[in-house]
């Protein structure tokens, strides 16, 4: 695995991610793991006391994570919420809208074309899981 | 007509830039074909059989002359001089360099048009009625919602990595010009209690498995419509089928779960969705409506046309349809001579209908999903001078819904996906039926092809659907009856055995002459094949 890419302040979550399963299985875990086919609405009555969760990305034609994370940023889950595996340079700033804020790709990125693409649309049409302002607010007030 | 804005014109201008970035990464080898595709898909770029084929966006199919110009100049510069209209009233070009891409799109938004999501497994271009703004039975115009879609659904964070491709169509009227209910998302707009919303459809679509969609919801107002389609599309993307592609469009979702159980699912999801604030205020949606005001119509004008001329007054009987403004009509122009492809049109026939429009019909025209041009506001006393430009140029085709005016996937001849082409068999039954007065005799009949199961020719909707099959290495065609894409939507359904080439050619004249045999005063074929059900076509066929 090539290197994580955290888009938060906090120290890096040390306690290993639990698998869904376990996690409901158990009160104690503060990280978990879901699966592109799980319901990341299972983890809305323990929000609290998340500290990580890890999103998995099969494939990056696999859509499902971006409803899971915008579904638990939507739940008010503040801690890191990470995108695992077939993560691209060009997936990732629907990712950040979609609220993901750390990034654990299969393979390297470059850090040049990230950068490019993170910081190319000035402006977004609809409204997120981020705090991005969507073009009819700015036309409206 | 919709104006970009700053905000507008700013995210099309850097989506030129950030492709022009990814189109650069892949020549340089930094990205997989494999990882390129979707970026490429996402743009309307496809890997055809010849060469890459370039999709553009038209959105709900509505252009002006500037646009129009464009893309005659795109056919000449990066192509081979022609263009083809698609029946998402889209064009798109055969022949396109993928290093020439950015500069196409550069070209492109110089005029407000772009590529973007005319392919992919995202939301598609909204598609609507081609006579938006111009019928005379419409209860608004359809276009303004469609434009809020665009924007909705432009870039969707979340949306961009669906199951499947993701088509949605607005109309305004109870007659369907948009096979409304063949979309992922059909809406009909309505009234109730003097407020106008959205009627809402999902779960339809053709290819492979053709489903009629069924009503989920009679009545959302505008105030909840992005939030209620946001958790339509929600529940398909977490439980949509991503285990088999040909299983994966939501109208397999909606009919496994069935539309009451989908129903519930959304209404769950619409709860939660409703809290964020993710429905612009009302002004938006008039915002984008005052662009879409009446032209300066002329009052007080006459409706009398001089019919003297008698190939001019065949025309008008066939491509006109009445305007809601007295003194004025929509004209059709036909892209389907006989011998042609239907859909395609040339550089200089694209500058052409350009210049008619901005001189006969306040700059404006449209795409329609049957492949044919319109030209939404003349006045009656300009159509003789119209109509005389037009056949000068091979445009006065009389056709409009007649055997002829067929709509045709490109087929093997340009598709990788096709298993048989579909445009030598179009050429070949519009020579069978090119004597005008034997296809009026017909009347309205909608003939639809597809060179594969996909359907991209409609034809589970034709009133007489081809389908091009592979059969051990040679190209054979089913013959399907009684389809209908129009407010009396309905599947057509397979006759029997299918034929080759020139056997399908046949097969048609021998279901018309059923037709003849059978009709009764006033049925089309369609009327007749409903009262008399298959046997008879059957029997003519195989007996």
């Amino acid at each position: 695995m090539a290197d994580s890419l955290r888009f938060r302040d906090d120290a890096p979550h040390e306690e290993p991610a639990v698998t869904l399963e376990a996690f409901l299985g158990q009160s104690n875990a503060t990280a978990v793991r879901i699966e592109s086919g799980e319901d990341a609405r299972a983890l809305l009555p323990s929000l609290d006391r998340l500290a990580l969760v890890e999103v998995s990305f099969p494939s990056f034609r696999d859509g499902r994570g971006y409803s899971a994370g915008r579904i638990l940023r939507e739940a008010g889950y503040t801690g890191e919420l990470r995108a695992e595996g077939d993560v691209l340079v060009d997936q990732i700033p629907f990712m950040r809208r979609c609220g993901f804020d750390s990034f654990a790709p299969n393979a390297a990125i470059d850090q040049a074309a990230l950068d490019r693409a993170l910081g190319r649309y000035d402006f977004v049409y609809q409204a997120a899981a981020d705090s991005r302002t969507p073009v009819w607010r700015l036309r409206h007030g | 007509m919709y104006k970009y804005d700053q905000y507008d014109q700013a995210i099309v201008d850097t989506r030129v830039e950030e492709f022009r970035d990814q189109v650069q990464r892949r020549l340089a080898g930094e990205i997989t074909e494999d990882q390129f595709k979707p970026l490429r898909l996402m743009n309307g770029l496809y890997l055809q059989l010849h060469a890459y084929m370039l999709r553009v966006a038209v959105p709900y199919g509505t252009m002006d002359s500037r646009q129009m110009h464009m893309l005659a100049h795109i056919a000449r510069k990066y192509d081979r001089g022609y263009g083809h209209f698609t029946t998402r009233q889209n064009i798109q070009y055969n022949w396109i360099k993928l290093e020439d891409a950015p500069d196409i799109l550069a070209d492109l938004a110089s005029v407000e048009m772009h590529a973007i999501q005319t392919s992919g497994n995202c939301i598609r271009n909204i598609s609507s009625d081609q006579f938006a703004g111009a019928a005379a039975d419409e209860l608004t115009d359809p276009r303004p919602w469609a434009e809020l879609l665009r924007q909705w659904s432009t870039f969707h964070p979340e949306f961009s990595y669906l199951p499947r491709k993701f088509k949605i169509a607005v109309i305004a009227a109870d007659e369907d010009r948009a096979a409304m209910r063949l979309h992922d998302i059909g809406i009909q707009l309505v009234e109730r209690g003097g407020q106008v919303g959205a009627k809402v459809f999902v779960g339809g679509g053709m290819g492979r498995t053709p489903i009629i969609a069924p009503e989920i919801k009679d009545f959302v107002p505008i105030d909840d419509l992005l939030s209620y389609l946001e958790a339509c599309l929600r529940v398909y993307n977490r439980y949509g089928r991503r285990d088999n592609i040909y299983k994966a469009r939501i109208k397999i979702l909606v009919s496994e779960l069935g539309p009451e159980e989908y129903r519930r699912q959304v209404e769950e999801e619409f709860v939660e969705v409703k809290k964020l604030g993710i429905d612009p205020p009302h002004a938006e949606l008039e915002r984008i409506t005052a662009c879409f005001g009446n032209p300066a119509f002329e009052s007080g004008l006459s409706d009398e046309i001089d019919r003297s001329d008698p190939d001019f007054a065949v025309w008008l009987d066939q491509n006109l349809v009445e305007h809601k403004q007295p003194g004025y009509a929509i004209v059709n122009i036909s892209l389907k001579p006989t011998g042609g492809i239907p859909g395609d049109a040339s550089a200089d026939q694209i500058d052409l209908m350009a210049e008619l429009a901005r001189d006969y019909s306040f700059d404006e025209l449209r795409v329609t999903h049957a492949q044919n041009i319109v030209l939404p506001h003349v006045k009656k006393a300009d159509l003789y001078a119209l109509w005389q430009k037009l056949a000068d140029a091979g445009l006065a085709e009389a056709n409009l819904d007649l055997i002829s005016d067929i709509i045709a996937c490109p087929g093997l001849d340009y598709c990788s996906l096709a298993n048989a082409r579909s445009i030598p068999v179009a050429q070949k039954i519009a020579e069978r039926f090119q004597s005008p007065e034997r296809q009026r005799d017909l009347g309205e009949l909608k003939l639809k092809i597809s060179g594969c199961i996909n359907a991209c020719g409609h034809h589970h909707a034709g009133h007489i659907g081809i389908l091009g099959v592979d059969r051990k290495g040679t190209e054979n065609y089913q013959l399907l009856l009684g389809g209908s894409g129009a407010e009396d939507v309905s599947l057509a359904k397979i006759t029997g055995p299918g034929f080759d080439e020139n056997g399908i050619v046949d097969a048609v004249e021998k279901v018309t002459d059923v037709y003849l045999a059978q009709r009764q005063a006033g049925e089309r074929f369609l009327d007749t094949y409903r009262r008399v059900g298959m046997n008879p076509f059957k029997e003519a066929l195989y007996g």
